[in-house]
């Protein structure tokens, strides 16, 4: 239904969305790894002036089993205020939800009541890949003239994996975004810089290759993603690749700037064939092109073999595997996960090329363990993963769990999931929030997480 | 002394046009705020405004220049009902559509899309009820006859223009310069109600 006003979680700049009010409630995506029980969509208490702080107070089953919810996203944000293409006029008040491993879509309605949603639409996975041709369902952003949603495989199961457009309103699959694909092939997160017409979008692999586990051979082929593409948002075509070269494997995360006039993000790469490390990458124009720069390496950690699962037990370390990273709203903070070690780490940005570590925080991790305030075991297992920061940048919540056939690989004893909470100072520097620790019902495992009227990877904007 | 109402009325339309966000004014304010130029505020106003000239144009050519074949109340009934079938068109798809141009469009890209942005709202349709009567009371025989009609429609077509370029330009620039963009968040209400709301009343205009 259209408003008279534009709804009040848009935000014309990064800016004034620093200054939104606090987030009461997170939605975050749980799955049952077992496929035997259905997936949900949990609404946590984030107000810690609330009784049920810290708690599960609502949740939204599935219809079906085995969908692997993963990362989701709005309806509408603040994009529908872009001059270009006006149309602020509609609410954020849907949360689309695919599901990796089904290619089900579910489109779930936070009014009237935010604490218990409700499904109001499913499209099924046969309705995507007829009409989009695409298949395991990724990352959904609200775009100004549609809602983007990426998938890693065709209908087939196979390459080239790619994005496609659900209509805003009506939530009917559009058909396939790219015009010209170029030489893209592999698919894995996208975002893009609205001040320049720019989509960007990483790589990881087919679906034969991650849905039973990571397969060591093509890992050690060096036949993950290892590129970036630069396209252009409009006439949808493949630009440019960037290719970070063999060593470096999985290819992930996204975060350009939110200011709309800078021209650089960042980019996680999971691990490196050398040494096991992880990176972070700067892309940039550089003249009429882009071109990346790795700016933090994040070693591997000696330790004793008899601790490590058996895919990593002949190298005798562990690797930090940065599987998510979130830059805060004034493009000054990174956060990076480093899912192996266990480290949730804080870097100060404001000079994308020269990056300083302003603050760390360990919880769980392959060999660390490292427990919580909060936490009844002592021993936590998972690790810093799905990130997400608050508008004002002052706290910052992350969940354990990667991707259900992956999981096992690292943490061969399975994985208890959790949600933390972090407090940010101003100036860098963070720290556990004792009273926060969400210990996850053991049926399912925490992913995505997020926040109530938007988050610092749920929104794109048109005005610095 | 040629009757001063129509002329008015298509000076209003011009300012009413100019005002609503869609049609330029938050595009070209958000130009110069990306390029930190003012300058970049008055240059963009130049193809936008001509963009949305030429949109109205055509349209009111093509509806006149079927006026030369087509009886009068016909053409009003097609007109009017033409106009109420955008309104309804307006008012489900008006959002939906491709985004073609974006920050980094040059003068010719900005003058597309505000083409294509005038012709999807129907700008140049809501100016009929006015333009045709015109037109009509400029022969003796108050037919629609080319030489009668290009020189009224030219300057129903210059009067609204500089109405809009008028309004684009002073709302813009009070954004760029003073007021800042903050405003949108409560402020921006919904013109493409009254819009909608508008194109039905011509229509209603035309069919009575």
């Amino acid at each position: 239904m259209a408003t008279w006003q534009p709804d009040p979680s848009f935000y014309p700049s990064p800016r004034m969305a620093a200054k939104a009010p606090v987030e009461a409630l997170a939605y975050v995506a749980a799955f049952d790894p077992d496929r035997q029980q259905p997936d949900c969509i949990a609404v946590v208490d984030v107000d810690p002036g609330s009784p049920d702080y810290s708690e599960i107070v609502g949740q939204l089953d599935m219809p079906n089993t085995g969908d692997e919810l993963h990362h989701f996203g709005w309806n509408a944000c603040s994009s529908c205020l872009c001059p270009n293409a006006p149309h602020p006029h509609v609410e954020r008040r849907y949360l689309v939800v695919p599901g990796l491993r089904s290619s089900r879509l579910h489109i779930v309605d936070t009014r009237p009541d935010p604490r218990q949603p409700e499904l109001v639409r499913v499209i099924e996975p046969h309705e995507v890949m007829e009409r989009a041709g695409y298949s395991r369902l990724h990352t959904v952003h609200c775009g100004p003239d549609g809602i983007y949603v990426n998938a890693l495989g065709n209908a087939d199961g196979g390459t080239p994996g790619g994005i496609f457009l659900l209509d805003h309103e009506s939530f009917d699959v559009l058909g396939r975004w790219e015009m010209d694909r170029g030489p893209q092939e592999l698919a894995y997160d996208f975002w893009w810089h609205l001040g320049h017409d720019t989509m960007i979008t990483s790589e990881w692999g087919t679906p034969e290759t991650f849905e039973n586990g990571l397969v060591p051979e093509v890992l050690l082929g060096s036949r993950y993603g290892r590129r970036l593409h630069f396209w252009d948002l409009h006439r949808r075509k493949h630009q440019q690749t960037i290719d970070l070269g063999a060593e470096h494997q999985l290819v992930f995360e996204l975060r350009p700037a939110h200011d709309p006039t800078s021209a650089y993000g960042f980019v996680g790469c999971v691990i490196s064939l050398k040494d096991l490390s992880a990176s972070i990458w700067t892309w940039y124009r550089d003249g009429g092109q882009w071109a990346v720069r790795k700016v933090i390496e994040i070693p591997a950690e000696p330790a004793d073999p008899e601790l490590l699962p058996p895919i990593l037990k002949g190298f005798g370390a562990v690797p930090p595997l940065v599987t998510d990273i979130d830059l805060s709203m004034d493009d000054r903070f990174l956060y990076v996960s480093c899912w192996g070690t266990g480290d949730m780490r804080q870097y100060d940005v404001s000079d994308p090329m020269d990056p300083k570590l302003t603050g760390t925080v360990r919880v769980g991790g392959i060999v660390s363990r490292a427990t919580h305030p909060r936490a009844a075991n002592g021993a936590l297992n998972g690790g810093p993963q799905m990130v997400e920061i608050s508008r004002d940048g002052k706290r910052v919540y992350f969940t354990n769990s990667l991707y259900g056939a992956i999981d096992p690989q690292f943490y061969p004893d399975g994985i208890d999931g959790w949600m933390v909470k972090l407090n940010a100072e101003d100036n860098g520097g963070i720290s556990f929030d004792g009273d926060f620790f969400v210990d996850w019902p053991k049926s399912h495992r925490p992913h995505q997480i997020r926040l109530e009227g938007g988050d610092c990877s749920s929104d794109s904007y048109c005005y610095p | 002394m040629p009757e001063l109402a129509p002329w008015l009325a298509l000076a209003g339309l011009g300012a009413f046009h100019g005002v609503n966000p869609a049609m330029g004014w938050l595009f070209a304010a958000a130009l110069g705020l990306h390029r930190r130029s003012g300058a970049a505020v008055w240059q963009s106003l130049v193809p936008i405004a001509a963009g949305h000239a030429l949109s109205v144009a055509l349209v009111v050519g093509l509806v006149l220049a079927l006026g030369a074949v087509v009886e009068q109340r016909s053409l009003e009934i097609a007109a009017g009902l033409l106009l109420i079938g955008w309104a309804a068109y307006h008012a489900v798809y008006g959002h939906r559509h491709r985004v073609r141009i974006g920050f980094t469009a040059g003068m010719a890209g900005l003058g597309i899309w505000s083409f294509l942005m005038a012709t999807a709202h129907g700008a140049g349709l809501m100016l009929i009820p006015v333009v045709l009567p015109l037109c009509l009371a400029a022969t003796p025989a108050r037919e629609l006859t080319a030489a009668g009609s290009l020189p009224i429609s030219l300057a129903a077509l210059g009067v609204h223009t500089a109405a809009m370029l008028s309004v684009i330009a002073v709302v813009a620039f009070a954004v760029y310069q003073w007021f800042g963009v903050g405003f949108l968040r409560r402020g921006w209400i919904n013109v493409d109600l009254i819009w909608i709301g508008t194109l039905a009343v011509t229509g209603g205009v035309l069919l009575a």
